[in-house]
């Protein structure tokens, strides 16, 4: 069925470059509005974004949303959404930092622990959403969201009343830092090599490499073996896959874990590389941006990590917007309507599709 | 028949939130204050959840009532604190109807996965009001990048004779409100829930309510009603009776966002005096909640939304409350293992028994909640009355399918 004919291709690049022409037209309109050019907005943006020292911030905004986004991605291939990776990957980062702190082992395996304990706390919040779908029929939609404020709230208490040290005079309160050997160095010493120059305010996350290699065995799980098989007939057919010996609550159960195991690595690559212990200032969204990410990338490895690296540009290079009196969250606009412009432009180009095969398939049949 | 068994429920209900009372001297449990605040919390919800009805009996599943409440509350502030809060409340159903109206093109014309088109308008709903706000703040018309200035209120009243009204002039006595202060038990518990709920009163809250029956007999007592449901039914049958299947699902998605707009509107107008951030709080989820809850009838939402409401102004009033109300747990849990041992479930029974036993133990060990956890409790009553009401459910039976004209797919 596969062909790499011209019109296939079209087809393929049609609905991203609708939806760019899209959001473009969107931002430019916004930032009209507020009495301003959009051509300096954007002159600005890519100047400043494409600066080596943004660049790096561009690829550590773009890690975490794109370890959350495979998260995601892993319920969506099975046809469930967890909305919830933002609470799970918080209380992962959390109790990986309180823990982790706790003991020290040689370095790789002290990180490795402290991965695996963030795993455990994601994917143990999210086995409630898939007890609560598989026994009790809740939408997992409606429990992940509610389990995302419930860890708001859990955290914020195990912070304050038992994880956090009492420093004198301070306001900020954060767990013990962790030793040096659960600490992922960033990628100075690799990059200084390809002559990248040290940049103020740190280097890339070692967590890209983690991210990276995720996304490689997501693909590879997914697209070659008998789970991802599995997986994804349960997300595109359920009884289809149950009539051919697919267990699909079983199903249910393993996505969701996996995906919140997944979701608990996500929170950690700021605090293994940078601030090294959780505090109050844990950077919150990553987990709803992800969403938009796993949509607009539509649950593949490499569509998801464009649109990471485009998030991240967006984020990073819309502060330079504050130099021309230009609100930087415009940033926001252009997301929002990139996100729904290119979910519409998909399913249009779905339906093209399945015209243009039914008349492929009428030819063939009448010939 | 029913009403009555629904009293009888009722009245079991205060009677055992009044020995509760007695026995843990948390005196805010039934106090008049928490049952006129589980109502104006109760408020918002229900206007959610009437915006679910109206989508999903049309067979559109809106998760989006979360952004067109953001909408709202947004526009409820905005234009409330510069026209007046009438304006406001109508900018609100207004904002809201214009996120439903994307959600429309992209479910119903084009056929986008209901919860996906719902997800992204609330990423996008968050992300527009934050600039627009930021936008009036630099122009310097906002007190902050994350609140509007202060909206003048709408004034109250309540029922005559019973609740101390005031009619052209004339000050009604206070009966309710008098027996509720008599601290007799079970009579003065009932009646100051009651007084809570019939006295001071927002018009707007009494609107609100009265939007309930109304949309009961507009749903299920009008053709105009039937021809919604039938599209959220069985569209390919209503289609061939002549039904215009698009319309009735525009309609349904566009009343829906124009109920949620107005309860964002609500919460900043009513509720609050002013929009903040974060002020919709996941209240959209929660008013669908409140409608798998109530099995996507009127009545059955306006009790749920009723239960989260109560929950969520016993969290503000009094963290001493939802301490008592962890002996109400322990009660139902009881009840739930009792049910499951006559049934022949003994490792269900003996499950609960022992989470009752658990409950038991928090109860007595901890003397006071902690803050943070006690603002967990409307999240944490979402779930359990989920897990406990989900499995009797029946949706509408094309709820969430893609539909196009034609049967083409």
């Amino acid at each position: 069925m596969k062909k790499f004919s011209i019109s296939n291709i079209g087809l393929a690049i049609a609905a991203p470059l609708a939806a760019a022409i899209f959001s473009i037209i969107v931002s430019s309109l916004a930032v009209i509005a507020t009495k301003k050019s959009p051509i300096d907005a954007f002159q600005t943006m890519w100047e400043f974004g494409t600066q080596s020292g943004s660049l790096m911030e561009v690829v550590n905004t773009a890690t975490p949303y794109y370890i959350a986004a495979i998260a995601i991605a892993v319920t969506f291939r099975a046809g469930l959404f967890n909305i919830g990776v933002e609470g799970q990957l918080r209380l992962g980062a959390l109790f990986s930092c309180y823990i982790g702190a706790m003991f020290v082992l040689p370095p790789v395996l002290h990180v490795a622990a402290v991965f695996l304990i963030s795993m455990t706390f994601g994917g143990l919040w999210a086995a409630i959403a898939a007890y609560l779908k598989v026994k009790r029929g809740v939408n997992e939609v409606i429990s992940t969201i509610m389990l995302n404020s419930l860890a708001g709230g859990l955290s914020a208490y195990l912070l304050s009343k038992h994880f956090a040290l009492i420093e004198e005079g301070s306001n900020n309160l954060q767990t013990k830092e962790l030793p040096a050997s659960a600490q992922v160095p960033d990628l100075m010493p690799i990059l200084r090599k390809f002559g990248v120059e040290d940049q103020p305010g740190g280097g890339v996350y070692g967590m890209f490499f983690v991210a990276v290699a995720l996304g490689l065995i997501f693909w590879f799980v997914v697209n070659r073996t008998r789970f991802g098989f599995e997986l994804r007939a349960t997300g595109m057919n359920p009884i289809a896959a149950r009539v051919s010996g697919v267990n699909s609550k079983k199903m249910t159960v393993i996505a969701l874990m996996l995906s919140g195991a997944i979701a608990g690595l996500s929170g950690l690559p700021e605090v293994l590389g940078q601030t090294h212990s959780y505090n109050l200032g844990f950077r919150a969204g990553i987990g709803f941006s992800a969403i938009a990410v796993a949509l607009l990338g539509r649950n593949s490895a490499g569509g998801m990590a464009i649109s990471a690296l485009l998030f991240g540009f967006l984020e990073v290079s819309s502060r330079a917007l504050e130099l021309i009196d230009i609100a930087p969250e415009t940033y926001v606009i252009m997301q929002g309507s990139i996100l729904l412009s290119s979910v519409v432009a998909y399913e249009v180009v779905r339906r093209f599709k399945l015209v243009l095969q039914s008349r492929e398939l009428a030819k063939a049949v009448h010939a | 028949m029913k009403l009555v068994k629904l009293l009888r429920y009722a009245t079991m209900l205060v009677f055992v939130l009044a020995s509760i009372r007695v026995i843990t001297g948390a005196s805010d449990l039934t106090s008049v204050g928490t049952a006129s605040a589980a109502l104006l919390l109760s408020v918002p919800i229900v206007l959610a959840a009437l915006g679910g009805l109206f989508a999903e009996r049309a067979g559109v599943v809106n998760i989006g009532l979360e952004g067109m409440m953001i909408l709202g509350a947004w526009a409820g502030g905005f234009i409330g604190s510069k026209h007046g809060p009438w304006l406001g409340l109508l900018a609100a159903v207004f904002f809201g109807s214009v996120g439903a109206l994307i959600h429309a093109v992209a479910t119903v014309t084009f056929g986008v996965d209901h919860v996906v088109s719902g997800v992204a308008i609330n990423i996008i709903a968050a992300g527009l009001v934050r600039y627009l706000s930021t936008i009036l703040y630099q122009g310097g018309s906002w007190p902050g990048p994350s609140q509007s200035p202060d909206v003048n209120s709408i004034s109250l009243n309540g029922l005559p004779v019973l609740s101390g009204g005031h009619y052209f002039g004339w000050k009604s006595p206070d009966l309710l409100g008098s027996i509720a202060n008599k601290q007799w038990f079970f009579i003065s518990d009932l009646a100051s829930i009651l007084r809570g709920l019939t006295g001071d009163l927002s018009y707007v809250t009494v609107v609100a309510i009265a939007f309930v029956p109304l949309a009961y007999f507009l749903l299920w007592k009008t053709s105009l009603g039937l021809r919604l449901r039938s599209a959220g039914e069985a569209p390919v049958a209503a289609e061939s009776l002549g039904v215009n299947v698009y319309a009735m699902k525009y309609l349904g998605v566009l009343i829906s966002g124009g109920f949620a707009g107005l309860g964002g509107g609500f919460l900043a107008i009513v509720a609050a005096n002013h929009y903040q951030e974060n002020q919709v709080a996941g209240r959209g989820y929660i008013g669908l909640a409140a409608l798998l809850f109530g099995n996507y009838r009127p009545g059955g939402l306006l009790a749920g939304a009723g239960l989260f409401g109560f929950a969520d102004a016993l969290q503000l009033r009094d963290s001493a409350a939802i301490h008592g109300l962890i002996l109400f747990i322990v009660l139902i849990l009881g009840f739930v293992a009792y049910r499951n041992l006559r049934k022949g479930k003994q490792l269900a029974a003996v499950l609960s028994l022992a989470s009752a036993a658990l409950s038991l133990w928090f109860f007595f060990a901890v003397e006071e909640l902690p803050g943070q956890l006690v603002t967990m409790t409307p999240y944490i009553a979402t779930l359990l009355v989920m897990a406990l009401a989900s499995q009797r459910l029946r949706m509408p039976a094309a709820d969430g399918m893609p539909y196009r004209r034609g049967g083409l797919r």
